[in-house]
Parts: structure tokens; sequence; C-alpha cells
């Protein structure tokens, strides 16, 4: 089962080796990690998708904890998680081809940042099931380059972690 | 005042009083520091690891965080095993290393190794230090880290650059404040009820000690709880000395290389009390087949420790001090089972009265084994190396009320004798006994220097097969096909490798003569070697 750990830690060098280097260690699958600073600068959240039982997401958060420079670990409900990657991806598109790759984006509510005569350059922020979606509709017109970010997450309501 | 000089004076206030270490080019302002801190003793160790393994020694006979420290480069990266068989044991430790000029890191110049790096995954934190007015902080945190939760090293790298930088102030923090590290104290007084109640609807319950009652200081309230609760109690190799070998309630060890009488107590009980251990595979060799049989309550300070490898019934978390006194507060109930303990106690006894076998021209470790524990005072600590040498001593050694100190975790070779050295630097008038093979003696040999220039009073007890017993051991049986590369040949004589350091040696192939050789090693004033002559088909199964 996919699930979404929350982690804030110390806006420091070396704390993002630090936590990748115990997923590694302790043989836990990361799908999916991003990093960004948050409203306090000295306070980094990093997002990590585990694709892993309940006993191993425990473990994963308690081997977290342990870490000095890990301030917050929390495993975010599945049910109520805002949960959103952004994707841009550049495909080949000619005057053929152009119309029905702005229709798909059009559908799934992603924009062309950049055109040229032979290719086209998209941006789309979603979840990450619309994303692969999206990127799948965009492989037949053959995609030259996709860069992702990893998915971000938060809470819904009012609360923090 | 320079960052050397603060690094100094941080120790000071952390009340060091040794450092066990090795100088080289990057750490000569800190050791230059040492010079004016002639109140601060030092070791001089014959390799990095040692300094590590003395540190282990001393920190675990006094309480305090043994602090080693070692050059950049080799110098480090020879310290790690050190660090690592720390970590694994939750040794509290602080590891200072040197390190090339902070403006060429990473240029890969001469002696420079990233050793933060290299020692994160067996450091329970570490710190590469940048501006020399930090230090003071950095030494309380670490400190504060490696002696607080679940124990265990922290690294302190300076470039030399920072050692030599002046400091705009220095002023010594009183508090730590992380925000990120509060481990937990009190045991949560929910969970302390349902423990209760586990303990009263048991029917044959099984106290299980390890390594953590020790670090959390707690022998006096275990053994306050285990006779209490009058109920039986066995041991990891890590707790192996909590309770003394003829107490009616002592089972032994359990494990893979555990009593059998042990082994046979934790498969039988119904609930399982946990203390300060994390059943690891060769303590509890199926974790899933335990806890489908039997309840299990797992006490430790560490939460990552509780679930890693069983699921506890009961959890709790906490320091393991707090909790048994916590525990002790309230009332408990336990139902007799007389037959219980009274099978356990026969099988105990089969066990502690069987006679070894007999080869003639050598000894059998177990037999030494039983004599020597006999004849220690009775607050001795003992250091075991790793292999067959370690095993015998877990099981046969008779402990008393001393300590028995061992790498359990890791398992690294050459770990005794360097640990009694640290042991008598903390203890100096306790008496310390190394028990090693010829093996793990070969690996360690060169600090009868380190006892020489001490004058350590340290008594060794090499146990020599000429090969690699245990893995020789292992090597004939299935799936493997024989003895290959255990063979010790070319070992030197190791009475004149003792007598070359100034070090008397005494052999023992008899064991008519057992009691008196034991007598003589054990009277000789200072250190001594002795030698005891074993068969190479010997198993720790005999």
């Amino acid at each position: 089962m996919k699930q979404t750990i929350s982690v804030l830690v110390e806006n420091r060098a070396g704390v993002l080796n630090r936590i990748t280097g115990l997923f590694s260690r302790r043989a836990f699958n990361i799908e999916s990690l991003a990093v960004g600073v948050t409203d306090d600068p000295t306070v980094s959240r990093i997002t990590i998708i585990v694709d892993s039982g309940n006993s191993v997401v425990e473990q994963v958060e308690k081997q977290l904890n342990k870490l000095i420079e890990v301030i917050k670990v929390r495993t975010l409900n599945e049910h109520s998680l805002i949960g959103r990657e952004l994707i841009l991806i550049k495909v080949n598109a000619n005057n053929k081809t152009r119309q029905d790759i702005m229709t798909i984006c059009n559908i799934c509510g992603a924009k062309a940042d950049d055109i040229t005569p032979t290719s086209m350059t998209l941006e789309l922020s979603a979840t990450k099931e619309k994303v692969d979606t999206f990127e799948s509709l965009m492989r037949p017109f053959s995609i030259l380059e996709v860069a992702r970010t990893g998915v971000i997450a938060i809470q819904k309501g009012s609360g923090k972690i | 005042m320079n960052g050397a000089q603060a690094l100094i004076e941080s120790l000071r206030r952390e009340n060091v009083t040794h450092m066990f270490g090795y100088a080289g080019a990057t750490i000569c302002p800190v050791v230059d520091a040492l010079l004016a801190a002639p109140e601060i003793g030092y070791t001089l160790v014959r390799t990095e690891q040692n300094a590590g393994h003395m540190a282990s020694g001393y920190a675990r006979v006094s309480g305090k965080a043994g602090v080693c420290m070692v050059t950049s480069g080799p110098g480090a990266t020879n310290l790690l095993t050190g660090i690592a068989t720390a970590y694994m044991d939750s040794i509290p430790m602080v590891a200072i290393t040197g390190q090339v000029p902070s403006s060429l890191l990473g240029r890969d110049i001469f002696q420079e190794v990233d050793i933060t790096g290299a020692a994160a995954p067996f450091t329970k934190h570490s710190y590469l230090v940048k501006d020399a007015d930090e230090l003071p902080r950095i030494v309380k945190e670490a400190f504060h880290i490696a002696s607080t939760g679940r124990p265990g090293p922290v690294l302190i790298d300076i470039p030399i650059d920072i050692q030599e930088q002046e400091l705009k102030a220095f002023s010594y923090p009183e508090t730590v404040n992380i925000r990120g590290y509060r481990p937990s104290v009190k045991g949560n007084d929910l969970q302390i009820k349902r423990v209760v109640k586990a303990i009263g609807e048991a029917k044959q319950p099984l106290i299980c000690a390890g390594g953590g009652v020790w670090l959390a200081d707690a022998k006096e309230e275990l053994r306050t709880l285990v006779e209490r609760l009058d109920v039986p109690m066995v041991k990891t190799m890590m707790g192996l000395s909590l309770l003394p070998s003829d107490h009616p309630l002592n089972m032994g060890m359990i494990g893979a290389h555990g009593n059998r009488c042990a082994n046979k107590a934790l498969v039988k009980s119904d609930l399982l009390i946990m203390v300060g251990c994390r059943a690891a595979d060769r303590t509890i060799l199926s974790p899933d087949e335990i806890q489908r049989r039997m309840s299990i309550v797992h006490i430790d300070v560490d939460p990552a420790e509780i679930g890693k490898n069983m699921q506890a019934a009961v959890p709790l978390v906490g320091n393991i001090k707090v909790i048994l006194n916590q525990l002790l507060a309230q009332e408990i109930t336990v139902a007799d089972a007389p037959e219980w303990k009274a099978m356990l106690r026969e099988l105990r006894r089969e066990e502690v009265t069987r006679e070894f076998p007999r080869r003639e021209g050598s000894v059998f470790p177990g037999t030494v084994m039983r004599e020597l524990g006999r004849m220690l005072d009775d607050d001795a600590v003992v250091c075991a190396d790793v292999g067959q040498n370690q095993i015998f001593a877990c099981k046969y050694l008779p402990q008393k009320n001393g300590r028995f100190l061992t790498t359990g975790g890791l398992g690294t070779m050459g770990y005794s004798l360097p640990a009694a050295v640290g042991v008598k630097t903390a203890l100096p008038d306790r008496q310390t006994v190394v028990i090693c093979g010829d093996g793990s003696f070969q690996m360690e040999m060169n600090e009868l220097a380190a006892v020489r220039a001490a004058g350590h009073d340290i008594k060794i007890v090499l146990f020599r097969n000429h090969n690699l017993g245990l893995v020789r051991q292992i090597q004939t049986l299935p799936p493997y096909h024989g003895a290959f590369g255990v063979s010790l040949d070319g070992s030197p004589d190791f009475a004149a490798i003792a007598g070359a350091y100034g070090v008397p040696a005494l052999e023992l192939s008899d064991e008519n003569r057992l009691s008196e050789t034991l007598g003589a090693f054990l009277q000789t004033p200072g250190p001594c070697l002795l030698i005891c002559e074993v068969s190479p088909d010997v198993s720790t199964t005999d």
C-alpha cells in the first residue's frame, strides 16, 4: 500500500543524506521523495512515498524519529490529504498534432509553457495518478523529455503536523 | 582561546578525565592543547580501532561516555570498527577526529576521508565542525546525545583550521536544546497497568533481560523486581552479569549459543517480559514462532526496537530504571507456578553440574571457565572476545556480582584486551580478566604495549586451539564441506611474545593442574598471560 510520510527536518547541509542513507541501510524502498523549505527557514519538509505494509511504515517512522535532525514525522491519512506532483514534459509537435495535444491538455488541465515548430513543453500539477495518465496520453506523440518533482502533500483541514 | 583549547576546556566541563587516542598531523592542535591539561589522562593505543574499544570498556564500567581521538584519513577509518562496535552495543562514546583544512574539503588531499559520511550508518549522530565558536555547543550536545536515551557513539570531525581558529568568546552552555531529540523517560501509566495485568494473567511468566538494563544502571531495580515477583529470569549475552549464576531464579543465557535451560524456559513460558533487549537473530532464533506461542511485554528506551524483530502485545517505552521503579511501586500478583519453577531449576542443575569431556594433553574451555569463575573476586570484570572463547565464557563462566563485557552486537574480534585496558583505566583496583582465543589475541596483542605502559594488572586467559575455532566448527557442518582457511599456522610462541613485552606467561595443558595453575596465574603480580592448550576438535556444543 502506498503511504505518504511527511517529515519536518532541520534545514541544514547533510540532513537529506542522513534520511536517504537510512532508507537504503534499512532496506526501505522510496517511491518518491520531494524536499523544500517551509515557512520557517530553519525547517524543511520532506515528503516521502513508500509502498510497504503498515509494520514497515511504522518502523520507517520510528527510525526517522531517531535521527537527531528530524523534528517531526507523520504518516498522512490517505483519505484526507492533498498530494500534488508537477510534471514538465516536452513532446514532438507539428501542425498536424498540435491541436490534438492541446485538446488533451485542456481536458487534463495542463498548459503549454513553450512552443517551437517541432515541439511543445507542457506543464501539469495534479495528483500522481493524473500526472501518470497525462504522461501516458502524451506518449503517442513521442516524448522528448520528462521532469517530475515527486509528490508533495499536506493534510486537509486546519491542523498541522 | 583557539578551537583546540575550546575543545579541551569543553571536555573538562563534561568531567572527562581520560582519553584514548592516536595522534596525527590533523589533530596536532588538540594534542598540543592536551599538553596543557595534565588532569586529562591519555592512553596511546597501538592501532586506532582499539581507541574505540578502550573507550567502550571505560564507558561500560564508569557509566560515563568514553572519549577517543584520532587523526584524519586512515586514523579515522581505522577507528570505524571501534565506533560500529560501540553503536551495536549502544555504548556512550564521543569520538573526535582531526580533518583536513575546511577550505580543502572535498579535494581528496593527503589523509582526507569523508568520515562523517562513512560513519553515518553506525553513529547516533555526527558533527563536521565549520566554526570554532560552535565547539562548546557541539561538545555539550555530543555528550548529551551519546549518554541519554539509547546511548551510542557520537562523532565530532574537526578540520585543523577550525582547531586553530581563535574563538570570539568561550562560553559553555548550561543546557541542551535540540528540538528533534527528546528521549522518553517515564513509562506510560496506562501501559504500566497493562503490564501488571499481563503478569497477573500469566501462568508461566519469564523475564528476559539484556544490555539495556546495564545502560540504564538498573541492575538493582531489576533484581528487586525479579525477586519480588519470584519469576525466573533468562539473559541475553549483553545482560549476562545482571544476576549471579547461582541465583535460584537465574536460568542462564538464551540464544543460538545459549544454555539449554534458558532456551527451554523461553519456549515453554506463556509471557515473555523483555527488558532492555532487542531479540536479534542470535538471541531469538525464530521470533515469529515465539510470538505466536506467547504474549510479549517489551520494555525498552528505544521505541524503534519494539516491533522491529518481534511484535509486542504490550510495548512500554522509557528509561528502564524509571520504568522498573514505576513497576516496583505497583501491586503485582503473580501466579505461583511451582511445577514450572521446579522444572527449570532441575534443568539448570543438570546443566551446571554436568561433566565436561576430557582430552589428554589439552583442557576443555568449559572446565577452565567453571574453575576460573569460582576463583575470581566477587566483583571482578571479565572481558570476553569473540569466537568459541566467548561462547564458552557465556555458557559456563559463573557470574558473581561483577561485570561481563563482550561485544554481543557486532562480534568484533580483538575487543577483549583493549576493552580491559579501558576497564582498568576507570577502575584501577578492580580484578580484570581477559578471555580470548589465539585468533582474537593476534588481533589485539599489540595493546600489550598499552598494558605495559600503564602497568595495568590485567590477566589474560588465551585458549589456543591453533584454529579459528568457531568458524571451523561451522565449516564442519552442512552445507559446508570441511575446514578451510582457519588454521592459524605461523602463529608465534605467545609466551615469547608476552615475554618480549615484559609480561610473564604460564601454560596449561593438563586439567589435573588446573586449580594450581589458575591460582598461580591470578596471584602473579601485574599482567600475566595464561596459555591454555585446547583441542581443535572441541565444539561449543560439546
